[in-house]
């Protein structure tokens, strides 16, 4: 830039008004800012192409992959009896709950096979619900009378309730049993929770109290000689989904489930779903590297990257057909419009 | 000694033109009424109680003080809308209704409030210091028995005599009472009050004048009745009583607070007004603060945002109270039955209402509330950057540029128009004696930079000629190389002898060559026009042992330098006579010769010319008379028309190279004739009330008639360094240059073509009014269709251009333009003028510069920026979207009301094409990066 001095005049006389010479006051330090010429931008769209379109593919097979099994049995499980007042059976706890269905594995099902249920319409996400717990009484023994935002599932009969809230109150209480070729099948429910919640938000020191015993009863119980660390039905359950169709996971069957074979599973079916008309099904899946069943993610990858590569190629014809020069003036405003402009 | 006596024989004499005959106090016993403030000189210590007791000489400018800044800052604060809506917005947030902690909202307020209240209270800490230096200035006092000792300004009270001596400011309003020099009289520059750079005369009362020495005050009391606290600058309403006689005091008695004494050596003043009584300070006021076109998109933005908001939180508190009502009560995981506020399902609305609320503070994000604070902090480090930019420090003045708000810095970079004064902006408002014709000779050679800018120009044509006429090359390089050696033989003199004010050439007059001419007689007149025909006061440079002179205008300077070089050296003043030092070379010893003036008649914009009354020491009475060439060839006799035609010839031709013209003429009186003339024009002075000017004028008229003309003289006005390259520039990218300038037209087209705003090849399109004097309206609306055609007919000249490279220019002047601005006509005329090029606006009043801005701003839509350096400008520079001051000679006043200063016109090239492109680029990303999340 022009008018540049050195420092050593203007210090000289200090009481001048001169600025300071330097790099920064002077907006002059080194920047680089790439410009997206055309090479560039076909450039990167077909690499982008290029790597995106093989990784969708094989996110796709391997979802693929995945062997799947889904149940509903909320409908099913209802006597017939009782198939005009749902309600009613349910909510009846003399009715018999027993419920069995009959699965079949499509393909092999190589363990660990997960069992999960969904639920359907079940706003978890709800404010008053997802606020309705305290994650203090649940961490500690100290605190468990407090029951701050567990309202209106605090307290029964005066005392406080452990584990307080809507949340805790509604825990799911479908159980399910495994049989194949009428060999009963194990179940292992412990792992099912994460990690993190085991060992930082649920005491190991906190135990049910007062739970379920107030005029209405919401869910399952609670064994109350157990810690809630232990009860990871609970810490699954309490880890409240985002949309009011969720799967959660229920337990793991640690063997193969060969093709073919049928799966005899005995459901007690104990939780309201029909008030509210929401679904209950049970899930089996196998797991691969990308998780469980889910073609989402292998379609995006496709899109993205043929939407890439269809544009480098248009960019191509363009850059072919009408090349301009970089820079190009002629379009700016005051070159399109010179008469009362231009002097 | 003698010039003691010579004043003291002037104070007796009664022909000073002035003082001597101010309309005794009898007649305007009437006008005490309106007078309700006493004021006792000299006894400052009836001012300390009560009725009397008016405020103190310490001046406050800032805002706040230590106890009221919070509270006042913080209501300040909290009158911004997005201010107001953050602070509900985060008291909501405290509430349960709110869906986070409360800390996420307050933070970020309290950030955006404290940062600008933390700038407040630094600017306010300047203002503040400011002020402290003004309040402890030094001020000598009369402390009682004649003796005067300093006191700093804040401790003076009404009534206090004080004494300010040379080049010191008068700490108050002062009541003129007695100067160092014994009639009275002492010189003021009022620069920071109206711009203006000349001296301005004082006369004190004539009753007190005597009163010059320290002693004289042991006894002295007066009583002063006089008008409350006003802002009027140029009017005071008051008597004094003094020695049992009332006087009354007109403006010219009153010194006020911030302007400067100088060329006088003590004045004695009784305080009138103090602090903020003070017409200064009453007059003070705080420039419109201007919002940049960004701020206002944002707020529209924020707007449209705002009204996104409401919808979706009335939407989703619709489906909400909706869903509530339907669909809860059949989900028992949330015990539909166990109500509150927030969840209802019988009474929907009260939770729907709640959630309104909690939508509100949820979606709230969609305001971004740092933007504001980003914003601000960006704009402060743009806002420093522009100070600290090295390339527009101007090295000869020292000072560098200056934004004075950071509110405007990305609007830079978004100007459409450019409206620019002429005077000091783009002239150096530095005039150069170059050219005169006296006895229809003309003489003076040395080329005007008009002349140079045409003379580069052809040479440039003739460099692109051949290159089209390859082969023709060495046929015009011949001229090519004589048109070089003009050029650079001119430069050359620059460096050998500059004198300021002289660029004269011409060997047939320098250094007493005059003497051989043949028309000696006239020459000699014309000199000693140059040299008596003034009010300028002339002043030693004990440096360099030169004189120079305080001058009213740079172009009397600029005669007086002119005259000395010729050999006629100005050299004394007193009241009454003007002394001139003649010298004529071959005869070797200088001549020193006494003019006595007689009267003198006064320079005004309306009269155009002043003259003077001299007898010369051979008695002969002479009227000398200098004025614009048209006022004065109407009131040539008839046989004072002999070299009436050269000269308008050469005065044509001057002003087509640029130049400033003015024309000299005499004539002589007979004893008679002149006293007769006298008697009535002493009447007409003594005389008072409204129509005193008028007839002051009109007997002023009936002696400047019959004139014989002796010459004229051209005055070069200096462009600034850099302005055509600038102007150059600022048009190739697109800019609009508008010049408003008070100048005729000649003046006005020549100063436009030699900074290239007008080209050889731009059609020049100029608007005149017919010139009819007749007032009747019949009249005024012919004028007016006959502009509406012109305009119309233009507009369809420029419709039907086919070629896309014409340019147009559009010259008008200030009648017509006053006709223009009409409300039915004003969208024709910009119609027209946005159409061309350039627009030169000429002979405009101050006025019509802010009436003109605000048609330009109003009438495109886009982005206005006005630079100018004079206090005529101050109008124009608050209307415009962006004012620009040059701070350069002519005081501080433009530079107070702008947003950015710079101390050139080149400056502004920078200004807008690099930091403005930058602030706005950098500004506009920011602000969508900081969008985007939301």
């Amino acid at each position: 830039m022009k008018g540049r001095r050195s420092s050593s005049d203007s210090s000289s006389s200090s009481k001048t008004k001169k600025p300071q010479y330097s790099k920064f006051t002077q907006q002059e330090l080194s920047a680089c800012k790439p410009i997206l010429t055309p090479g560039y931008v076909i450039g990167i769209f077909i690499i982008v192409g290029v790597i995106f379109i093989p990784v969708g593919i094989i996110s796709l097979f391997a979802s693929e992959n995945v062997v799947e099994i889904v149940d509903r049995y909320d409908e099913g499980c209802i006597p017939p009896n009782y198939s005009d007042d749902m309600l009613a059976y349910i909510q009846n706890s003399d009715t018999n709950k027993t419920c069995t269905r009959s699965l079949k594995a499509t393909k092999l099902m190589k363990s660990p096979v997960y069992i999960y249920y969904q639920l359907d319409n079940f706003y978890q996400n709800h404010r008053r619900y997802v606020k309705s717990r305290n994650d203090k009484q649940l961490w500690s023994k100290k605190h468990e009378d407090e029951t701050k935002n567990c309202a209106p599932e605090a307290t029964s009969n005066g005392l406080s309730i452990v584990p307080c809230g809507l949340i805790a109150w509604s825990l799911f209480n479908d159980s399910y049993g495994f049989s194949i070729k009428n060999k009963m099948v194990k179940v292992s429910k412990k792992n099912i929770a994460w990690e993190s919640d085991k060992k930082h938000k649920f005491g190991s020191d906190v135990y049910p109290k007062n739970f379920q015993n107030g005029v209405l009863i919401g869910g399952g119980k609670l064994n109350s000689s157990i810690p809630l660390s232990k009860q990871e039905a609970l810490i699954v359950w309490m880890r409240t989904a985002a949309l009011p169709t969720f799967r959660k996971l229920y337990g793991r069957i640690e063997s193969d489930i060969q093709a073919n074979d049928s799966v005899t599973v005995i459901i007690e079916n104990n939780y309201n779903t029909y008030s509210f008309g929401g679904k209950k099904k049970l899930v089996l899946s196998t797991t691969t590297w990308i998780g469980g069943k889910n073609d989402f993610l292998g379609i995006a990858y496709i899109t993205v990257g043929g939407l890439c590569l269809f544009l480098a190629i248009s960019f191509i014809l363009v850059y072919v057909v009408m090349p301009r020069p970089l820079g190009d003036p002629a379009f700016l405003s005051w070159n399109r419009h010179p008469a009362g402009h231009q002097i | 000694m003698t010039r003691g006596r010579i004043r003291a024989k002037l104070r007796r004499s009664q022909l000073y033109t002035f003082a001597c005959l101010r309309p005794h106090v009898n007649e305007t016993e009437g006008s005490v009424q309106g007078c309700p403030r006493v004021i006792y000189c000299n006894q400052p210590h009836m001012h300390k109680k009560r009725p009397l007791k008016y405020c103190t000489n310490y001046i406050s400018t800032t805002k706040y003080n230590f106890f009221s800044y919070f509270p006042k800052a913080l209501f300040e604060q909290f009158n911004r809308v997005a201010n107001i809506y953050f602070l509900i917005a985060a008291l909501l947030s405290v509430t349960p209704l709110s869906p986070f902690s409360p800390v996420s909202m307050l933070l970020p307020l309290a950030i955006v409030v404290g940062v600008s209240m933390a700038k407040e209270a630094l600017e306010d800490w300047r203002r503040f210091m400011q002020d402290k230096e003004v309040n402890a200035r030094k001020v000598s006092v009369h402390v009682g028995n004649g003796v005067f000792s300093y006191k700093p300004w804040e401790k003076i009270q009404v009534g206090d005599i004080v004494k300010v001596e040379k080049d010191q400011f008068f700490p108050a309003d002062l009541l003129f009472l007695s100067s160092s020099y014994e009639d009275g009289i002492c010189y003021v520059e009022t620069m920071n009050l109206d711009g203006e750079t000349n001296l301005k005369v004082k006369r004190a009362m004539e009753a007190t004048s005597p009163l010059n020495e320290d002693e004289a005050f042991k006894e002295f009391t007066g009583t002063v009745k006089c008008e409350n606290p006003n802002p009027s600058l140029y009017t005071f309403v008051g008597n004094i009583e003094y020695d049992r006689e009332l006087y009354a005091i007109d403006p010219s008695q009153i010194l006020l607070r911030d302007s400067k004494l100088r060329n006088t050596a003590h004045v004695y003043g009784s305080v009138i007004f103090t602090g903020h009584d003070s017409k200064v300070m009453q007059n003070a006021t705080t420039s419109p603060s201007k919002r940049s076109g960004i701020e206002k998109k944002m707020d529209k933005i924020i707007f449209i945002l705002f009204a996104i908001l409401v919808l979706i939180s009335l939407i989703s508190s619709i489906g909400f109270a909706v869903k509530i009502n339907y669909q809860t009560p059949q989900w028992w995981y949330l015990k539909p039955k166990e109500t509150d506020v927030y969840f209802n399902p019988v009474k929907p609305l009260v939770p729907g209402l709640a959630h309104l609320v909690t939508a509100l503070i949820l979606y709230g994000y969609l305001i971004p509330i740092s933007l504001y604070v980003s914003i601000e902090i960006v704009k402060f480090l743009q806002a420093i950057f522009i100070n600290q930019d090295i390339s527009m420090y101007d090295d000869e003045s020292g000072i560098p540029a200056q934004a004075r708000t950071s509110n405007l810095n990305e609007e830079l970079g978004q100007v459409d128009t450019i409206l620019s004064d002429k005077t000091g902006t783009l002239t150096c408002n530095q005039m150069d004696f170059l050219k005169c014709s006296v006895a229809g000779t003309a003489y003076g050679v040395s080329p005007s930079e008009v002349e140079l800018a045409a003379a580069k120009q052809m040479a440039i044509d003739l460099e692109e000629q051949n290159r089209e006429i390859a082969n023709a090359k060495h046929k015009n390089s011949g001229s090519e190389i004589e048109l070089e050696t003009v050029i650079t033989s001119n430069d050359g003199n620059d460096f050998k002898r500059r004198i300021k004010g002289f660029n004269f050439e011409d060997s047939r007059l320098m250094d007493g060559n005059w003497l051989k001419e043949p028309n000696v007689d006239t020459l000699l007149l014309f000199f000693r026009i140059l040299a008596i025909c003034h009010t300028a006061i002339p002043e030693l440079n004990e440096e360099t042992g030169n004189l120079t002179y305080e001058a009213e205008s740079p172009d009397e300077a600029a005669f007086l330098v002119a005259a000395r070089e010729f050999g006629f050296e100005f050299y004394r003043r007193t009241q009454s006579s003007v002394f001139i030092r003649e010298r004529y070379p071959p005869k070797g010893q200088p001549v020193e010769r006494e003019f006595k003036i007689l009267n003198l008649l006064d320079f005004t914009s309306k009269r155009k010319r002043m003259s003077v009354i001299v007898r010369d020491e051979d008695g002969q009475i002479l009227l000398l008379c200098k004025g614009a060439d048209s006022i004065i060839f109407d009131r040539l006799s008839k046989n004072g028309r002999m070299y009436e035609e050269a000269t308008t010839k050469h005065l044509n031709e001057y002003g087509e190279a640029g130049l400033r013209t003015l024309a000299l003429a005499y004539k002589q009186l007979d004893e008679s004739e002149y006293s007769a003339w006298n008697s009535e024009f002493q009447k007409a002075k003594s005389s008072i009330g409204a129509d005193r000017e008028a007839t002051l004028e009109h007997v002023s008229d009936m002696m400047e008639k019959d004139l014989i003309l002796v010459g004229a003289t051209a005055v070069e006005d200096k462009l600034q360094k850099g302005v055509p390259q600038c102007i150059d520039k600022l048009a190739q990218a697109g800019l609009k240059i508008w010049v408003l300038t008070g100048d005729k037209m000649e003046t006005a087209i020549n100063i436009g073509f030699a900074c290239s705003l007008l080209r050889q090849g731009m059609k020049q399109i100029c608007i005149t009014a017919l010139n009819s004097d007749s007032v009747g309206k019949a009249a005024k609306e012919a004028v007016k269709d006959n502009i509406l055609m012109q305009i119309t007919n233009a507009s369809q000249m420029i419709k039907l251009e086919r070629d896309p490279h014409a340019a147009y220019a559009l010259i008008i002047e200030g009648k017509t333009l006053a006709y223009a601005l009409e409300d039915d006509m004003k969208h024709h005329f910009l119609g027209l003028a946005v159409e061309c090029a350039s627009v030169i606006c000429c002979r405009v009043s101050p006025k019509q510069k802010a009436l003109v801005t605000r048609l330009v701003k109003e009438g495109t839509g886009k982005t206005t920026l006005a630079i100018g350096d004079g206090a005529n400008d101050v109008g124009m520079i608050q209307e415009a979207d962006i004012g620009i001051g040059i701070s350069g000679v002519e005081g501080m006043q433009a530079v107070m009301a702008s947003d950015f200063s710079i101390a050139q016109f080149r400056f502004l090239e920078r200004l807008l094409v690099v930091h403005g492109h930058w602030c706005y680029k950098r500004i506009a990303q920011m602000v969508i990066i900081k969008d985007f999340p939301t």
